[in-house]
Order: C-alpha cells, then sequence, then structure tokens
C-alpha cells in the first residue's frame, strides 16, 4: 500500500499515513487531486478506480471516507477488507467510532494504525492482538493529558482558599 | 520538586492540548487562518520551554496542523527531542509526529540514528515497537544502512511483536538498501516458518513482495510456499502466496500444472470473494488455457445481452480470438461480434472477417465465416449498415469463395438489397453485370458449387434494373453464351427470362436512332442465334421459356424487317416495376365500403357451438363452420327474430367471457350501429373443466338476459336516457369506467330542439397504459341519437391532483379538448383520451363538461358527465403460473387483508367468473370450492385472492403489495356482489 487517506465528505483531510517518502507538496497535491476524484463519484459506483499508475480503493463508512491506494499488481478486495478491519479496530477501541472520535483523538488513530500496518503492509491479521498491543500501550502512557488537566483543575480552584 | 511538578501543571493549564486545538478550529470556522497562526505562535512558546510534557503536547499539536497542510518543517529538532524522552508517552507522541513529518530530505534525521537504536534495544518492547513503526515511514537509505544489523537481530527477538514488526520494515530497509538483503536473507527465509502466525504472515508478504520485483531468486522457495498454501488458512497469507506463484509460473511453466489443482480447490470452497479474486488472477495469468479463452468468451456473450458497452471494449481482444488455432473459440468469438457490432463498428469488424475468410482454412470454418458476417450485416433489417454499396462490394468480394456452400444465400441478399434499396440499385447493376461477365471465374471447373446462385440474382437483377445498365448489349451477350448452358436449370431460366428482358431495353435504346434498324435486327438475330441451345434443355422450366421468348424474337425480327417500331410494345411485356411488399402491407389496403370481412357469410348454430368453441381451436372451428353449412336446412326456418335472439345472446356470453378478447375498443365501437356482425375471435386454452361451468353460467345468463330484455323493451321506449343499441347495453358489464350521464332537466334546457338532441356518451373503455404505468386511455363513443348534425364537440375534465387529462403541449390545464369529427343523427363514433394518473390506490371520480353545437339551432349545448375511475380499472387481467404464485406469497412482500361475503347462493364457478370478469382477474387453480387468483395493476401490483366458499358464505382472503389499492379493489369486490 502506498498510502492511506481519511476524510470526510467535505473534503477534509482527517487522517492521514504516507508509506511513500515524498514531499510535502507533493502530498498535499495528490490528496487534493484524489479527494475530488473520490468526492465526485456517486454511491453506486465502483469502490475503485484507476489513478495514475495506481489503483485507489476507497470505501464510505457513514461521512467518513476512507481511501488507499495501492499498486497495481495487488488485490483490490483485500485492500477493502483493510480498510474494514482498520474500522472495525477503530470501533472497537473508541465504542461505536464516529468521525469525531478520530477528530479530537487523531493520535490515537494513528496508533491503532501503526500497530495494524507497518510500512503498508498488514502487521497482524489478527484483531486481538492489535487491541491488545494498543491497550499495553495505553497502559504504559501513564498521566493522560486528560486527567492531568482535571488535577490541575482542582488545584487550581483549591488555591484561593 | 513537588512544588515544580505544581508549577508546571498550572502551566499546562493555560495550554491548549490537541482537543481544545481541534476545537478551537472548529469554533472559527470563518478566520480558520488568523486562529491557527495564533496557536503556532503559542506552540513555539511552548517549544521554548523545558518541560517535556509542554513540548509533546505542542509536537501532538503541530502533528494534526501538519495534517491540515500547515508547514512544520521548522519543529523538526523539537520533534527529535520528543522522540528522545525516556516516557513513552512522549516518545509515542515524537515518533507519530516524526513518521508524519518526516521524508529523506528532513536533515535532522542524521542526528536520531543514535536515539533509534538506543530504542530498539530497549528492553520495553513497546519503546522498541514505536521506533520500527516510526523508522517504517522515514527510513532513509542511511538509516537502513546504519540499523540493518540491528534490525536483522530483532528479528530473532523473543517477542513475536518485536519480531513481526522487525520483519516488516526489512522490507523497507531492502528498498532503501539493497546490500542488506543477502546476509538478512537466510534469517527471512526463517521466519516462513516462524511459530507465530503473524511473524510468518510478516515473512509471506515480505518475501511475495521481493519475488515480484525479481521473481527469479526465489524461485527456490516454491516448494516451501507450495507447503504453506496448501497447509495455511489464513486468507490474508494465501492471497499473498497465490501472487507469488502468479509472478514464479510464467518462469517454471511446470509450477502452472501443480498450482491447478490446489487452485481449484480454493476457488470451490473459499467463501472471501478476494482470496477467489485472488485465485481466478492467477489462474488466469499461469494457465492460459484454451478453455478459459473458451469459458471467457462464453461468459462475455452472457454479458453482452445485459451491458453490451461493456463488451464492446473488449472488441479488439475478441478479434484476437479469430486468430486462435482452436475453432470451437473462434466460432465463440464469431457469435460474440455478431452482438457487438453498431453502426460505427460495422465496417471494421466486417474488413477485419474478411482478412480471416481469406487466411481460414477449411470449408466448414470459412463458410462458418461467410454465413457470419452475412448475418452480422443484414441483422434487424440491415439496421448498421450505413453504406450498401460498400456492402454489395463486400457481397460481390464474397463470391470469390471456392466451394461454398452458400451462395444462395449471398444472392439472396443481393436480391434483397437491390430490390429494397431503390438507391444502390445503379451500384448494384453495374456490379452484377461485372460478375455476369466474369461467370466463367465463378463457375470455373467446379460446376455444381454453390457459388454460381449467386449469378441467379446476378441475372436476376441486371434484367429487372436493366435502365441502370451502361452497356446492355454486352450484359446481354454475357447472358447468352453457350457456357450458360451448363448453369443449373433455375439459373438457366432466369437467364432466359431476363435476357429477353434486356432484350427489351436494348431494342429501346437502338430504336432511338433511326439508322440503327438494322442494329436491332442484328440483336434479335443473336437471340435467334443463341436461344436454341436452350430450348434443347433438358430442363422443362429452361426449355419453355426458351422456346416461348424465342418466337417472340422470331416474330419481333419480322416486324422490324417491316421498319415497324416494336420497341415500345416489347417493354410493354415487362412493364411495371416490381416492389418489395412489407409483411403488414396488406393491413393498409383499405376495405373496399359494403364488404364486412368480420360478417358470418352463414349464421353458425348457435346451440351447439358453444361447446365446441371452447374446446376446439382455431382450425377446429373452421371444421364446425363447415359443418353447419352442411346442416343448413334444418337453421333456414329459424327467423329473422329468433337469429336477432340469439346474436344478443352470443355477443352477452362474449362479454361475460373473461377468456374472450374482445377486438379493439375501436373496431367495436365504430360498428355499434351497423347490422349484426361478428367479432374477431381468439381462442385461448382453457382446461375442460372450466368451459364446463362457464357453459352452465352461460346457460343461465341466456335465461336471465331473456326477461330482462322484455322489461327493457317496454321501458326502453319511455324513457330517453336509455343509452345506445341493446347490444351496446348488454356489454356494459365489461366496460371498466362508466361514464354516468347527467340528465340535463327538461326544463332547464334553453332552447326546446334540445329536448331532442342528445348526444349520448357512454365510455367502453379505460385502459391502462401497459407501456407507462400512470397512462391510462379512456375511450368515450359518442352518439347523435337527434335529427341534427351535432359538430364543435369539446370534452373537458376537471383534473384531480392525481389525475389530470393529458392536454396537447402549449395548451392551459383547464383548456378543453376538441372532439376530432362531426356526428351526423344517428351515427356514433369514439374518441380516446389519455389521462395521467400518479396514484393507482384510490378510486376517482372526475367530473367533465361536454360541449357542442347542434346545426340547425346552432347554440352551444353543455352536457356534465362523471368519469368514475375505479381501482379495478388500474388492474390488468394477467395470467400468472401457480409455481410463480406460489413464489409471490413466499416472498412476504405481500400485506393482507379479506373480506367475507354473506347470502350469495350462486354458484362457486359463477362466483369466479364474475370476479374475472368484473375484476379482471384470472384464476390460477382451483380445487374445489377453493380457488386462487391473480391479477397486476399498470404499475405492476400484484395481487393475489384466495378465495372460499361454504353455505352461502364466500371468504377472500386478498394479498397485495399495496394495502390501499387491496381495500378499494375488495370493495369493489363486494360492491359486485350485492348488486346482484
Amino acid at each position: 500500500m502506498q498510502f492511506m487517506l481519511l476524510f470526510s465528505r467535505q473534503g477534509k483531510l482527517r487522517l492521514q499515513k504516507w508509506y511513500v517518502p515524498l514531499s510535502d507538496k507533493e502530498k498535499k497535491k495528490i490528496t487534493r487531486e484524489l479527494v475530488q476524484t473520490v468526492l465526485a463519484r456517486k454511491p453506486k459506483m465502483c469502490s475503485f478506480l484507476e489513478w495514475r499508475d495506481l489503483k485507489v480503493v476507497y470505501k464510505r463508512y457513514a461521512s467518513l471516507y476512507f481511501c488507499c491506494a495501492i499498486e497495481n499488481q495487488d488485490n483490490e478486495l483485500i485492500t477493502l477488507e483493510i480498510i474494514h478491519r482498520y474500522v472495525e479496530l477503530l470501533d472497537k477501541y473508541f465504542g461505536s467510532v464516529c468521525e469525531l472520535d478520530i477528530i479530537f483523538n487523531f493520535e490515537k488513530a494513528y496508533f491503532i494504525l501503526d500497530e495494524f500496518l507497518l510500512g503498508g503492509e498488514a502487521q497482524d491479521t489478527s484483531k486481538k492482538n492489535v487491541l491488545k498491543a494498543i491497550e499495553q500501550a495505553d497502559l504504559l502512557q501513564e498521566n493522560r493529558p486528560r486527567q492531568f488537566f482535571f488535577l490541575s483543575a482542582q488545584l487550581t480552584t483549591e488555591k484561593p482558599l | 520538586m513537588a512544588l515544580k511538578i505544581v508549577k508546571g501543571s498550572i502551566d499546562r493549564m493555560f495550554d491548549k492540548n490537541l482537543q481544545d486545538l481541534v476545537r478551537g478550529i472548529r469554533n472559527h470556522k470563518e478566520d480558520e487562518a488568523k486562529y491557527i497562526s495564533t496557536c503556532i505562535d503559542e506552540i513555539k512558546q511552548e517549544l521554548k520551554q523545558d518541560n517535556i510534557a509542554v513540548k509533546s503536547n505542542a509536537v501532538c499539536k503541530l502533528t494534526y496542523l501538519q495534517m491540515l497542510g500547515y508547514d512544520v518543517s521548522w519543529a523538526a529538532f523539537n520533534i527529535v527531542e520528543v522522540m528522545s524522552s525516556s516516557k513513552f508517552t512522549y516518545k509515542r507522541i515524537g515518533y507519530l509526529a516524526a513518521s508524519q513529518c518526516f521524508h529523506e530530505s528532513t536533515d535532522v534525521i542524521m542526528l536520531t540514528t543514535n536515539q533509534i537504536r538506543k530504542d530498539l534495544s530497549s528492553p520495553n518492547q513497546y519503546d522498541t515497537g514505536v521506533a520500527l513503526t516510526g523508522l517504517s515511514c522515514f527510513v532513509t537509505p542511511d538509516l537502513a544502512r546504519d540499523l540493518a544489523n540491528d534490525i536483522m537481530t530483532l528479528m530473532s527477538h523473543t517477542k513475536p511483536y518485536i519480531r513481526k514488526k522487525a520483519v516488516l520494515i526489512m522490507y523497507k530497509v531492502f528498498l532503501k538498501y539493497p546490500e542488506s538483503l543477502r546476509p538478512a536473507f537466510p534469517r527471512m527465509k526463517e521466519k516462513l516458518e516462524d511459530p507465530d502466525p503473524g511473524v510468518q504472515s510478516a515473512a509471506v508478504n515480505v518475501i511475495c513482495e521481493l519475488a515480484r520485483r525479481n521473481p527469479k531468486n526465489y524461485l527456490s522457495l516454491a516448494p516451501l510456499f507450495f507447503k504453506l498454501m496448501t497447509s495455511s488458512t489464513n486468507n490474508w497469507v494465501l492471497i499473498k502466496i497465490i501472487k507469488l506463484f502468479g509472478a514464479l509460473t510464467p518462469l517454471e511453466p511446470r509450477l502452472g500444472k501443480k498450482l491447478i489443482e490446489p487452485l481449484t480447490n480454493l476457488i470451490h470452497s473459499t467463501s472471501a470473494m478476494s482470496l477467489l479474486y485472488e485465485c481466478v488472477n492467477t489462474v488466469i495469468a499461469v494457465v492460459w488455457l484454451s478453455v478459459l479463452k473458451y469459458l471467457g468468451l462464453l461468459a462475455m456473450s452472457k454479458i453482452l445481452k445485459t451491458h453490451p458497452k461493456s463488451v464492446q471494449s473488449h472488441k479488439d481482444l475478441i478479434l484476437q480470438c479469430l486468430d486462435d488455432k482452436d475453432e470451437s473459440i473462434r466460432l465463440r468469438a464469431l457469435d460474440l461480434l455478431y452482438g457487438m457490432v453498431s453502426k460505427k463498428n460495422l465496417m471494421e469488424i466486417v474488413k477485419k472477417l474478411m482478412l480471416h475468410v481469406d487466411k481460414a482454412e477449411g470449408t466448414t470454418y470459412r463458410d462458418e465465416l461467410l454465413t457470419k458476417i452475412i448475418d452480422i450485416c443484414s441483422q434487424s433489417n440491415y439496421q448498421y449498415i450505413t453504406n450498401f454499396e460498400w456492402y454489395i462490394s463486400i457481397l460481390v468480394e464474397l463470391t470469390r469463395l471456392e466451394g461454398t456452400r452458400h451462395g444462395h444465400l449471398i444472392a439472396s441478399q443481393m436480391l434483397d438489397v437491390a430490390i429494397r434499396v431503390k438507391a444502390i440499385r445503379a451500384f448494384a447493376v453495374a456490379q452484377m453485370a461485372t460478375l455476369l461477365d466474369n461467370a466463367h471465374l465463378l463457375t470455373g471447373n467446379t460446376q455444381h458449387s454453390g457459388i454460381c446462385e449467386v449469378l441467379y440474382a446476378a441475372a436476376w437483377i441486371c434484367g429487372e434494373f436493366s435502365e441502370h445498365l451502361e452497356d446492355p448489349m454486352a450484359t446481354l451477350e454475357a447472358m447468352l453464351r453457350p457456357k450458360v448452358a451448363t448453369l443449373p436449370g433455375h439459373i438457366q431460366a432466369v437467364y432466359v427470362q431476363n435476357a429477353a428482358k434486356l432484350f427489351s431495353t436494348v431494342l429501346c435504346g437502338q430504336e432511338g436512332a433511326p439508322a440503327d434498324s438494322k442494329v436491332a435486327q442484328e440483336t434479335s438475330q443473336l437471340l435467334i442465334d443463341r436461344l436454341p441451345v436452350f430450348v434443347q434443355s433438358d430442363n422443362l422450366e429452361v426449355q419453355e421459356r426458351a422456346s416461348c421468348i424465342l418466337q417472340l424474337v422470331k416474330y419481333i425480327q419480322k416486324l422490324q424487317q417491316k421498319d415497324v417500331e416494336v420497341a415500345e410494345e416489347v417493354t410493354a411485356l415487362f412493364a411495371g416495376e416490381l416492389n418489395p411488399v412489407a409483411p403488414k402491407a396488406q393491413k393498409k389496403v383499405p376495405v373496399p365500403e359494403g364488404l364486412d370481412l368480420d360478417a358470418w357469410i352463414n349464421e353458425p348454430p348457435s346451440g351447439s357451438e358453444s361447446e365446441d368453441e371452447g374446446r376446439k381451436t382455431k382450425g377446429k372451428a373452421v371444421f364446425a363452420r363447415e359443418e353447419s353449412r352442411h346442416t343448413k336446412p334444418r337453421y333456414t326456418e329459424v327467423d329473422e327474430k329468433e337469429l336477432a335472439k340469439r346474436r344478443e345472446v352470443r355477443k352477452a356470453e362474449q362479454a361475460n367471457n373473461p377468456f374472450y378478447i374482445k377486438a379493439s375498443p375501436s373496431s367495436q365501437k365504430v360498428r355499434t350501429a351497423s347490422s349484426p356482425n361478428r367479432q374477431l375471435v381468439l381462442w385461448m386454452p382453457m382446461s375442460d373443466q372450466y368451459v364446463k361451468l362457464e357453459e352452465e353460467r352461460r346457460q343461465k345468463n341466456k335465461a336471465d338476459r331473456k326477461k330482462d330484455k322484455k322489461k327493457r323493451r317496454e321501458k326502453g321506449r319511455q324513457r330517453r336516457g336509455d343509452s345506445g343499441p341493446e347490444s351496446e347495453e348488454d356489454i356494459t358489464p365489461a366496460h371498466m369506467v362508466d361514464i354516468v350521464t347527467e340528465e340535463m332537466p327538461e326544463n332547464a334546457l334553453p332552447i326546446n330542439s334540445s329536448l331532442t338532441s342528445r348526444c349520448i356518451t357512454d365510455v367502453c373503455d379505460i385502459q391502462g397504459n401497459l407501456h407507462d404505468g400512470s397512462q391510462v386511455v379512456v375511450s368515450v363513443i359518442f352518439e347523435n341519437k337527434c335529427d341534427s348534425f351535432i359538430k364543435s364537440m369539446e370534452f373537458n375534465v376537471m383534473d384531480s391532483l392525481n389525475s389530470k387529462l393529458q392536454r396537447p403541449e402549449g395548451a392551459g390545464p383547464h383548456d378543453s379538448l376538441t372532439v376530432p369529427f362531426h356526428l351526423p343523427p344517428g351515427i356514433s363514433s369514439e374518441a380516446r383520451f389519455i389521462f395521467s394518473v400518479q396514484s393507482i390506490v384510490m378510486p376517482q371520480k372526475l367530473k367533465g363538461t361536454l360541449t357542442f353545437i347542434v346545426k340547425d339551432s346552432s347554440t352551444h349545448e353543455k352536457l356534465d358527465f362523471k368519469l368514475h375511475f375505479t381501482c379495478t380499472s388500474y388492474l390488468i387481467t394477467t395470467p400468472c403460473y401457480s409455481d410463480a404464485y406460489a413464489k409471490l406469497l413466499e416472498s412476504g412482500d405481500l400485506k393482507g387483508s379479506s373480506l367475507k361475503l354473506e347470502g350469495i347462493n350462486q354458484p362457486f364457478h359463477h362466483l369466479l367468473a364474475r370476479i374475472c370478469f368484473h375484476h379482471h382477474f384470472s384464476v390460477v387453480e382451483r380445487i374445489d370450492s377453493c380457488a386462487s387468483m391473480y391479477s397486476r395493476s399498470i404499475q405492476g401490483h400484484h395481487v393475489c385472492l384466495l378465495v372460499k366458499t361454504a353455505d352461502q358464505t364466500v371468504s377472500i382472503d386478498a394479498k397485495c403489495d399495496e394495502p390501499g389499492l387491496l381495500r378499494n379493489v375488495l370493495d369493489e369486490i363486494k360492491l359486485t356482489f350485492s348488486q346482484c
């Protein structure tokens, strides 16, 4: 897989993962072009399209488009399955995931993706393993920012006393 | 220390974290850029602080901004700082930021080498994991070179979590630093048999990707992969392996054979589409067997029927298949081509086919090609041919084929085109003349070859359209060559006949110039010289024609010698053009006045006949009529009155018979006023059982009707409003919609003459338009019952939201429609009006008016009426087979409803017949006192009834996909039975 993009129906990019080294300028150009192409397609149309020398596989979940670019010999259907697996993982992790989850916890979405795909290849086909790895890593991440913030909020309210 | 933490926390309170940033951006939709630039300023401040938590928070925000398209390369060093944090929380953010923001030209990457190495060897597997993940995104050749050994060591890590990541990242390392491949490969190969399935699949992934780039080096792994393929159940792994084999097989053809079995097994057993797809892909790439080609073409021909366009794009591929060694594949391809032809590509395809004709060996295939070319060109009445000259030349070219059996096919095409396409005749004649001239080439050595059939066509075309010939004399000469006598008899006959036609043309040309009477005589002499050969022919036809024409020419020559101009008279022999006659042409010939083709010559006996009708097919009906002629004397005694009565009865029976297809309303109506007539009868097969009950019903009806009629006759005189002739009245049950003619009160009429001038309207038919579920055709019969001429009739209906009268374009919504005829006294005529109906669920009544002018008084008069669209009138009697019916009911799409009718004392079959007749149902099945019935609305709703009867109670269980429609239909059924 060359890259994966998540974008909203309005064309706002929500997540991007590039497995090929490209300059920011190129990335932007590709993103703009692909978002336009995919959004212009009707819901009944096929999920695959040939784009430059690549194949683009996309699927829409609610308001979010998941879009992958794969090489010509790659299997489109397995790519669809990868997308679906990723959505399942997000869903398990966030509990019925929605677009806002991904916007506000975008780093988590990346962590999940990184545990699932590495260098554009699926590193583990087992959902359980991926989620276990994420949970373990999360445990390591002591004092999560949110809690930290509440703690400090308490401190401030105490201060005047 | 504690204080420092608290202080840090307090600082943090004022910072935005990622969530705040996202929220802020969402709240500043209008001035997003401005908001973000202040945020970036804040971030810059945060990055200047020592607190790593603050820094990592800033980096995290930057990663988000980077995605939104903002340049964050200035913070690369800060990212490295965060990456280097000893805390996993920050390290994770740092690596994420790096993997998103760094690329090969980011110079700070060099600084990360040691940090990454440290992380890779961290005792915490998640530190290592994060480092590997990050590295996979921003690995550079330098990093790859420096870290290859470290990663290789990790491939043997105790934790599978690390092993699989290390294995996968090795692929990236190989790409950036190919030298690492050789030392790492043995270990990679080991990983194919790793106990952990994740590591194993990672290794398969990497090796497959490598093999795709350079398959040759991986052939040695084939047995190992083969073992994996047959043992693995992981679809993801299988797909990769199969892809790998797809790359390997071209190098090792023996693999292909070995693969077929496991691949076929997989194709049959797997439920995963993606795996199936991969198998099929590989099968096609690997084992390009002719079988597959054949199947592919076969599949295409199926696709062609539904998606012609998608197949057409593969035209070239299909044309290539014509070169295949295998004949059955070629024939399949030909079949496909037939369906692919369009106006645009016809010439191209035929051109290619002609090339193949030249190349083709073996007459069977060549003949097949020939017929296909003709089929392709002539399909759907030459729909795709844009240039007939081209087609004629193709046909002429085809005649050059030796030994084909299809001469007659070409010949009939030539004739067809030349006769039907007038514009092409001159060209065709020229071509045919050449053909005739070169006839010896065609007949050649093989005298009985089928191709000489084309000469038949050529001779006929040249003769018939000889006025187009440039040099008729030359052609005439060619047609009378002695060699012609060796042709088959029927061709010779045509030659002789057309030689005579040519002769007349030649004479015409020659006599124009006065000095040429000699030449004309010579022409005659030519015929006289050459024809005797044909007179001696062993073929009767040839002999007869030749001797006849010979005598004629001799006589002409005699006249010529007396300087009599004969050309004109000779031409008269063949005057008049032969025109093609379309199969439907007969219909266009008007029936002469006074001839009623439908009238019986002899009235058939009514008693025994109805039984015959049901059982006998059309052919037998003819027989029955003949029989009646034999027994005619018996019936001559029946007086006129009796006959009239029988006619009535018959009509009533027909009208009440649901299986009786009535003639179209127009033909029926035109005749209403005329004397006794018979309608076109088409009999549908029906079961004996049903015939019988129909019979009983008719008997009863007959009796009823007699009574009824008497009554009416008395009343009819008194009541003005009684509409139409009685026969008309009797058919009224058949009317799907009645117009209620609102009678004008006598004294309300402005002019007394109107008392007698009355235009009775009677709607006969509302027909759903089958092709358009929203259209209903209403046929209205206007009968003038007064003594004056009625004209300028205008028909108008108040539209409802649901039903609208369709008016011509440009007319306003309330404009009335002019009835396109005048009515002389006593005449009735029919007009049709189209209504568009949106919903057919509810019955409708539309109010309308008819205005007209009575000629004598020249005043406008008005007649109000109501149009009643019942739901029944939207139903169309549609036959349904019991299995289809059962399927329909099982489908569960239909909603049920039921109806009970009490006190019905008519026999069950009467009841069924009534429902069939009045409500357009057909009986699907009947068992004892239970029957299933079916009908369909013009918009395709299915209506199913189950009718049961017991002790004067009839229960109807009904199902329909539109509950509203069903309810109304049931109400209407109820009404029908309450009236009787």
